[in-house]
């Protein structure tokens, strides 16, 4: 027992998922996963729709019972206890406002529950904190959906809650108010310091905000890491896929000289460090993300160590800060590049023919048993 | 495009009518409706109205004297009949709103997809039935020697009730008890209808929001779902309520002489007796009182913003 405490005590807002799972009738959503979120942390469970994120967090929150597994809050056993007696509070897909209620009994609504004092001091300075002061009068269905997305989170933050759950929270925004609230909330949780669990399908959303993310695909977490860590070294296909966008180009391992692999691909020869080559298979699909790749005209001289690929340019469109080419390369596959617009070689425009050179050290290497289209949005589902 | 002087002007004009016209097409769609109105409520209460204030009788004749103390005896004659009306149909509403709630919330939120509509058809299948006879079959199963009387028999119930004055005679028919039942059965779908509509609309988000906002299941109902329902609670008690104190089969048919209510004066004076002077003043008190009951409710109820 003193153990216990001694554990809930140290262990404040951390989140442990030991073997939860949920299964509805044969339909597996989430299979028995593993998860630590540590204490004051940004989390975001990324993947996209259908994937279990959803329903991971719901488990956290208390809104749908596990199958399996047990769900630890700050070391509390809390599997068994409904959501009202959780220490965690919800930020809901499309907010979910009480409609009869206007901001400041919404905002109120977690404190009056617990019987709690100064209600109304409290609520004004969590609403000045959202910037809503002058609108706590209003009814939800008279603010814009930035508004009603900063009450959902103040309604949710002013309870003190261990962990904020957040599902989805900035789907309904658009594009710009999107990225302001992303700053924002990311603002926010520096300032209190609670343990945020963000559920997206928007990897750039996941990347900007979380510490650390778990990708999820098909009920499973793919990789878990810091958003560095994730889009420099994917252990999956899906995740070198559904994290940034990769080019992926099958090889054969032939030998190794050194700490590098040596590969070919349709002919050509290629490396890759040992230590960025996630299996040991012989064949692989090594990995190279479009800005790791530098662009240059067929006649060009390409210095010795880089991996090199010739092609002719299929496609080339220019976007302002980069340029984006679309290359056909030797052996048939397609090759994304992007290319800062420092100095553009006039010569590099569709039909032409170019060589694609690289960094052996920014390229990664991954089963070939996995399917290379996976977490594109394209493959065969 | 060679023309394009004499094109432009034709693309022109014709564009500000359009906003008259649309304006008159509202009207155009309207017309039914109001004639509708004017000939089958205007015309027949201004004549209502004008047949109250005569005097006279059939063989004579009725002439427009004025003569508005007939509203004063009508109310004298039948204040109990009013008073019974309004209060059987008060508690008529108040177990339609009993029974129909929980199943209106059963319909909404816990039944699936294919039940939903089952149950729904249930609720609507006795219209498929003439009211009279629904209402006549209430007699067979109230009747003395009928499975209710000797149910609540048994469980001394009827020894209660005769106590406090619903029932009488250790028997159910021809008691108040028996125009209640049946004004609450009539009536109950129009309270469960609007009910099921107000809360099929909320969104189940809501009740998690709440949980997830420390209040336990009937805080959730007390603060979230009851409130946001209220527009189905204020339409389905006025669709119950208004026709059920205008109503007379139920007393006529399951009531004795001492449960009659105001619909049996109005129909035993237009039919019966024959004096239509003292039948469309008592329709017209009758009317006078449901509205101001009717805009007291509406006030108290504060819906004017949810709905």
């Amino acid at each position: 027992m003193t153990e216990q405490l001694r554990d809930a005590a140290t262990a404040g807002g951390d989140v442990r998922l030991t073997g939860i799972g949920k299964t509805y009738g044969d339909f597996t959503a989430v299979h028995p996963l593993d998860l630590t979120v540590p204490q004051g942390s940004f989390f975001a469970l990324l993947g996209a729709s259908g994937c279990g994120k959803t329903t991971t967090l719901r488990m956290i929150a208390g809104l749908e019972e596990p199958s399996c597994g047990t769900v630890l809050i700050g070391g509390q056993d809390v599997t068994a206890l409904p959501p009202y007696k959780r220490p965690v509070n919800t930020v809901f897909q499309s907010y979910a406002l009480f409609p009869h209620l206007d901001i400041f009994e919404n905002v109120a609504f977690g404190l009056r529950r617990r019987g709690r004092k100064d209600v109304k001091k409290q609520v004004e300075e969590m609403l000045d904190l959202v910037e809503l002061g002058p609108l706590a009068r209003r009814k939800p269905h008279q603010l814009s959906g930035g508004q009603q997305q900063r009450v959902a989170v103040a309604r949710a933050l002013i309870n003190h809650p261990q962990v904020l759950l957040l599902d989805e929270p900035l789907g309904a925004l658009d594009l710009k108010l999107r990225r302001q609230m992303q700053l924002e909330l990311k603002r926010i949780q520096t300032e209190v310091g609670i343990t945020f669990v963000h559920v997206t399908h928007d990897q750039e959303e996941a990347m900007t905000m979380a510490d650390t993310i778990a990708v999820m695909n098909g009920g499973r977490v793919e990789q878990l890491g810091a958003p560095a860590d994730l889009y420099e070294n994917p252990a999956t296909t899906f995740v070198a896929n559904f994290l940034g966008q990769s080019n992926l180009i099958p090889a054969e391992v032939t030998g190794r000289s050194g700490e590098d692999l040596l590969l070919s691909a349709s002919g050509v020869r290629l490396s890759v460090p040992r230590a960025r080559c996630a299996t040991e298979a012989t064949r692989i699909h090594l990995g190279v993300r479009p800005e790791k790749i530098t662009i240059a005209h067929a006649s060009e001289t390409v210095a010795e160590g880089r991996n090199k690929l010739s092609g002719t340019v299929v496609d080339s469109s220019f976007i302002g800060v980069s340029t984006q080419y679309v290359v056909r390369s030797e052996g048939g596959g397609e090759i994304a590049v992007f290319e800062q617009n420092m100095e553009r070689d006039t010569r590099i425009t569709p039909g032409a023919p170019v060589v694609l050179h690289w960094n052996p050290a920014h390229s990664f290497g991954l089963d070939a048993s996995q399917a290379i289209d996976a977490g594109t949005g394209e493959e065969a589902a | 495009m060679t023309t394009t002087t004499e094109a432009a002007p034709p693309e022109v004009i014709p564009l500000p009518p359009t906003k008259p016209r649309r304006k008159l097409t509202a009207y155009w769609l309207l017309l039914p409706g109001i004639a509708w109105l004017v000939v089958f409520f205007a015309v027949p209460m201004v004549y209502q109205g004008s047949t109250s204030l005569q005097t006279g009788s059939l063989e004579q004749g009725f002439r427009l004297t004025w003569h508005f103390a007939t509203y004063w005896d009508a109310l004298a004659e039948y204040k109990w009949h009013f008073v019974r009306s309004f209060s059987y149909a008060a508690i008529a509403t108040a177990l339609c709103l009993a029974v129909g709630y929980p199943l209106a919330y059963t319909i909404a939120f816990k039944a699936n997809r294919r039940w939903r509509n089952v149950i729904l058809i249930l609720v609507i299948a006795p219209f498929f039935t003439s009211f009279l006879i629904r209402t006549l079959a209430w007699k067979t199963i109230l009747s003395d020697g009928g499975p209710v009387v000797s149910a609540l028999n048994t469980l001394h119930v009827l020894g209660i009730t005769d106590a406090i004055g619903l029932t009488s005679g250790h028997r159910v028919l021809a008691t108040p008890l028996a125009v209640v039942c049946g004004l609450t059965y009539n009536f109950l779908p129009f309270m469960i209808l609007p009910l099921y509509t107000s809360l099929e609309r909320i969104d189940p988000r809501l009740h998690e929001a709440a949980g997830d906002l420390y209040a336990r299941p009937f805080t959730t109902f007390r603060k979230v779902t009851f409130p946001i329902s209220l527009p189905g609670v204020v339409a389905g008690t006025l669709l119950t309520f208004i026709p059920a104190s205008g109503d007379y089969i139920n007393a006529q048919l399951l009531g004795s002489p001492s449960e009659q209510m105001v619909g049996n004066g109005i129909q035993k004076q237009f039919l019966n007796v024959l004096d239509y002077p003292t039948a469309a003043a008592l329709s017209f008190i009758l009317m006078a009182l449901i509205l101001g009951m009717v805009t007291v409710y509406m006030r108290k109820a504060g819906t004017e913003e949810l709905v």
